[in-house]
């Protein structure tokens, strides 16, 4: 960013960037589709296993589809999360970013949206298939459907601190699952007691609210902490 | 432009090279050389601001900044023009096109490939383009001769001449092997280790 320039153009090329980086990594998202299809893949194999672990009893199944839901969403979402900043690292992309003299924050704030796009929206896309497959009642269908649309991206947001920290690490893909699952714990119980609560006819307003307040929390916070971890990890 | 005083980087408490002051004013070139492993690589990074002196001060009042190191940044799922629009678009100014940019650095012929089927030395050109599709007062260049052809060693030394006859400034990092010739040139030689 130029430091000469005056307010509105500095806002704008700021705006530009975000938007060319977002265009940029869906294009990459777009040409290494594989990569792109393997969490959405995981979450339908790990889900589709469980009617034949532990038996069709529609019941038993309405009643943990909640929480293998959300469980499998998690795991999709920490495979995914290692690509955030992984190849930007690794091919000197990063370093142009800290150079550009764009915040690093905005920088951070838009892989995450993009990873959001690519491997969160998925998921919510996908929720009501999976909530079919669980024998979820359709009365909770659509809390389900919401708690993943607040949720997922607070999973993404919490996650980019982990990836920002372990980047520099060989493995660190593995460091960051024992280093996210855990802060994860709050979405999941959050998440689960507003569909349980909205199939046992209870109300859930409060844990839709709870999610929001974390949504708007981790918008607010993690790209800040995401930008000093990858500082952090570049010296 | 840019001016260090007793700068040193520490790694494990250890200084990577001995305390470097310099004033680098527009119009001049500081050609830093010096053995493998002597930091070379790491002043630039400092320079550049990725990474931060363990002591002295760095005072760089360059509107703009390129650097081109080791590591190229291209994307090889993105082709040559893709890479460098994104580079265009992400820096947010640019006066020129990008394909004139991409024919003065000879890549015209691959323009549309992606950057994986790219030789070592059109990899290179292709990241050296980043200096042209910003207004950069100052470059750091790391190693910048390294995988060219002659012509590509001519095209950075062309290159580079524009740039300082045009008021900017350029921090050089070379083994030495071949030298720019500019006539406003500091000569710095990097030792490493703690100072004697």
């Amino acid at each position: 960013m130029n430091p000469g320039l005056p307010a509105g153009a500095a806002a704008a090329s700021l705006r530009g960037a975000f938007f060319a980086l977002v265009r940029r990594d869906l294009l990459l998202a777009f040409r290494r589709r594989t990569e792109l299809l393997f969490p959405v893949i995981f979450l339908l194999v790990v889900i589709s296993l469980f009617p034949l672990g532990i038996g069709p009893s529609p019941q038993l199944l309405a009643r943990i589809a909640p929480g293998v839901i959300w469980i499998a969403a998690l795991l999709a979402t920490v495979i995914s999360l290692d690509a955030l900043f992984r190849s930007d690292f690794e091919d000197g992309t990063l370093e142009q970013f800290v150079i550009s003299g764009h915040p690093l924050t905005l920088i951070a704030l838009a892989k995450i949206a993009t990873h959001w796009l690519v491997a969160g929206l998925p998921i919510v896309l996908l929720s009501p298939l999976l909530a079919l497959w669980m024998n979820l009642p359709l009365e909770s269908l659509g809390v389900m459907v919401l708690t993943l649309l607040l949720g997922t991206p607070i999973l993404s947001l919490i996650g980019s601190i982990g990836v920002g920290l372990t980047i520099s690490l060989k493995r660190g893909g593995q460091l960051l699952s024992l280093l996210v699952f855990p802060l994860y714990v709050p979405i999941l119980i959050i998440a689960t007691a507003a569909v349980m609560a909205a199939a046992d006819s209870l109300p859930f307003t409060q844990f839709l609210g709870l999610l929001t307040a974390g949504l708007i929390t981790s918008v607010t916070l993690a790209p800040f902490a995401t930008a000093a971890a990858l500082k952090i990890s570049l010296s | 432009m840019l001016a260090a005083s007793h700068i040193s980087f520490e790694r494990y408490f250890e200084p990577v090279f001995q305390p470097v002051s310099f004033e680098l004013e527009a119009g001049r070139l500081l050609l830093v050389t010096g053995a493998n492993g002597c930091g070379k690589t790491t002043l630039i990074r400092v320079l550049a601001g990725i990474l931060h002196p363990s002591s002295g001060t760095l005072d760089n009042r360059a509107r703009g900044m390129a650097y081109v190191g080791h590591y190229l940044a291209l994307k090889d799922d993105l082709s040559v023009i893709e890479n460098l629009r994104f580079v265009r678009d992400f820096i947010g100014s640019s006066n020129r096109g990008i394909g004139e940019v991409i024919r003065q650095v000879g890549l015209a012929r691959v323009a549309e490939q992606l950057a994986r089927t790219l030789s070592a030395g059109q990899r290179k050109r292709c990241a050296l383009a980043r200096l042209l599709l910003g207004a950069h007062e100052l470059w750091l260049l790391d190693e910048p001769y390294s995988n060219l052809d002659q012509q590509g060693v001519e095209l950075v030394d062309d290159l580079l001449r524009a740039h300082l006859e045009a008021g900017g400034a350029c921090v050089l990092a070379t083994l030495g092997a071949h030298r720019p010739s500019w006539p406003a040139t500091h000569d710095f030689h990097l030792l490493s280790g703690a100072a004697a």
